[in-house]
């Protein structure tokens, strides 16, 4: 929690977190979607548990943030391309402190800053608006060139589901984005091998995703999406901003990940509202794994 | 525009004919001297901005033939604090990307500026996929955009430079065969229509090449046929000019609307919204493109085949006062 006296304060990149923290913090914002579905009865859960530790990791450790000024102008820009999974945002930037913990209790109603997809002007901490698949890679390579006529240092992260790559925008911006050399972009496929209506392989093949990235001129970075170690080394190890070529991390993940009767029905998960009993079982299960990953960690 | 060939507009033009071959970019170059946040973006069309270029080589952006990504990716320099200008042919500058005006431009307020190029029929030759005649009625109901659409060279300038500081995105859609209209770079509010000629038995308003129609046809009007026109150049499509429209329709009782652009949701359904808003006693009738397959060939042919010319207007014009002129011509 960021104090009050701190919300003038940068949040460096690489800022000191452990894996467990990271692990654990995926887990709350899993419980805290779930609630704020609950509240507003509908949403996207599975997906937003994919992407979890992506998550946890680029907002508790990776991106450089000043909270108390959201439009600071050196923040590193973060786009949530797949815009349905802002219930496992909300929750993190109320955190933070871009804006009142009150502000989830609005969640879903009319007049509420916080929708189910992103709006910019709006909600605080929201870099761009989403909803639209394919749109924000592109906007993501205006943001990363904007850094480079302005000599600014940001990196811009733009997460994409792997469904959504298969919209032609994606690739006119994967051009764009070598063409002029954006080494300050990082592309992150949350490849949950799922889209709406069922695998994005058979509704449409997006594979292999790295070669077809290395071949439009981007440096590939291949992971699992839940392994936080290799999330933070990956970022970590991003080349400086200064390079010459876009960086895409494939990370593959798990639709549903981390509630055991998601995993196994992702696609029943994708946008649905849980019975309070299932509630109670799925917040007990995360519950218990929190606790025990506290146990080991003290 | 009696020229029955295809005049190229691609090709780079020397200083002295930029402002009347080119305008968007001979007005784009003066823009961008005085505003460092102007950045050019085209999606193949850098021919038009080979001045801007030679100019600000660093504020020049070529996105191939790629008009979606242009937009949005333009949205997102704009959220940084940039105000690009995208220059594309208005067929697929606007019709293609409908979608990321909307939702990456408009919904978020952002600085984006399109600039169509060849609108309307202006490349009529190449076939309907090149027609833009549907834009305007796409543009005007995205609710921050602002839709302007200059009568000649010097309202380019004009709109160009009353947009320049807008918060919102704005959609300027350039008619290559205009007329001129205006003998200077006039001055025009924003939203405002300029009132062209004083009249009272019936009000004409018209954007782009229709601008130059409406004056000629207004002349002919008064010369020939006793019948005095009320003449509006309708620059400003969104907002358009409500307190104009109201007026001269409640002094003439009949409007006639000129454009290369479909008769349904464009200059004339907005003249008609704002008449029945209004609750006037109107007659209305249009110089415009039927909703239905269109033509092919060489745009003044075109013109000529839907009734876009100076002779097509009068006899529309003539036909909306009931056939014959109102007042009786007297003989000398």
């Amino acid at each position: 929690m960021v104090e009050e006296s701190q919300q003038g304060a940068t949040l460096e990149r690489g800022r000191p977190v452990t894996d467990v923290e990271l692990l654990r913090r995926a887990d709350w914002i899993r419980l805290q979607a779930v609630e704020l579905i609950a509240q507003a009865g509908l949403g996207h859960y599975s997906s937003t548990f994919s992407c979890a530790e992506i998550t946890a990791t680029l907002y508790y450790h990776t991106l450089r943030l000043r909270p108390g000024e959201p439009d600071w102008p050196d923040r590193d820009r973060f786009l949530l391309g797949k815009g349905h999974v802002a219930t496992g945002l909300w929750p993190v930037l109320a955190d933070l402190g871009y804006y009142s913990r009150d502000w989830l209790q609005q969640f879903g109603k009319i007049g509420s800053p916080l929708n189910d997809h992103p709006n910019m002007r709006l909600a605080r901490g929201i870099d761009f608006s989403s909803g639209s698949l394919g749109h924000n890679l592109s906007v993501g390579t205006g943001m990363a060139l904007a850094a480079r006529l302005s000599g600014r240092d940001y990196r811009t992260f733009v997460l994409t589901g792997d469904g959504e790559l298969q919209e032609g925008q994606v690739w006119e911006a994967a051009m764009a984005a070598s063409h002029y050399k954006l080494g300050n972009l990082v592309a992150i496929v949350d490849a949950n091998g799922f889209s709406g209506s069922g695998p994005t392989s058979q509704a449409m093949n997006i594979e292999p995703l790295p070669a077809r990235f290395e071949a439009f001129g981007w440096t590939v970075r291949e992971i699992d999406g839940h392994d936080v170690p290799a999330l933070r080394r990956t970022f970590d190890a991003l080349p400086d901003t200064v390079s010459e070529q876009p960086v895409c991390v494939v990370a593959r993940t798990r639709k549903g990940h981390g509630v055991d009767m998601m995993e196994k029905q992702p696609q029943a998960w994708h946008l649905g509202l849980l019975t309070p009993e299932q509630q109670a079982d799925v917040v007990a299960e995360i519950t218990a794994r929190m606790e025990l990953a506290a146990g080991a960690a003290s | 525009m009696a020229t029955r060939k295809m005049v190229d507009v691609f090709s780079d033009i020397d200083r002295d004919t930029a402002l009347k071959a080119n305008p968007s970019g001979y007005a784009i170059t003066e823009l961008a001297a005085e505003d460092d946040r102007i950045l050019t973006l085209t999606a193949d069309l850098s021919n038009v901005l080979a001045e801007f270029r030679k100019a600000f080589p660093d504020r020049y952006i070529e996105l191939g033939i790629a008009e979606t990504n242009s937009v949005s990716l333009a949205a997102g320099l704009a959220s940084c604090g940039y105000v690009p200008y995208i220059f594309s042919m208005a067929p697929f500058g606007v019709l293609k990307t409908a979608e990321q005006l909307r939702t990456d431009a408009d919904y978020n307020h952002l600085p984006v500026r399109l600039v169509g190029r060849l609108s309307g029929l202006a490349m009529g030759y190449f076939g309907t996929s090149h027609y833009a005649v549907e834009d305007i009625s796409i543009a005007r109901t995205l609710a921050n955009t602002t839709v302007v659409a200059p009568a000649d060279p010097n309202a380019v300038l004009a709109l160009m430079r009353v947009t320049a500081n807008l918060d919102g995105p704005v959609y300027i859609r350039i008619a290559e065969a205009a007329d001129p209209v205006y003998d200077d770079v006039p001055e025009i509010g924003y939203g405002q229509w300029p009132r062209l000629r004083e009249g009272t038995d019936i009000t004409i308003a018209a954007h782009g090449m229709g601008v130059g129609l409406a004056v000629g046809a207004a002349k002919v009007l008064a010369e020939r046929h006793g019948v005095s026109a009320d003449v509006y150049d309708a620059a400003f499509l969104k907002p358009h000019d409500e307190a104009a429209i109201a007026a001269s329709a409640g002094r003439t009782g009949k409007v006639l609307t000129i454009e290369d652009h479909l008769e349904i949701g464009g200059l004339g359904s907005i003249v008609a919204e704002t008449v029945a808003r209004h609750k006037l006693t109107a007659d209305l009738a249009q110089c415009a493109l039927p909703d239905k397959d269109l033509e092919v060939g060489v745009p003044a042919e075109l013109y000529e085949y839907y009734g876009l010319t100076v002779p097509g207007v009068v006899a529309r014009a003539l036909q909306l006062c009931g056939g014959r002129p109102p007042h009786p011509v007297k003989c000398p």
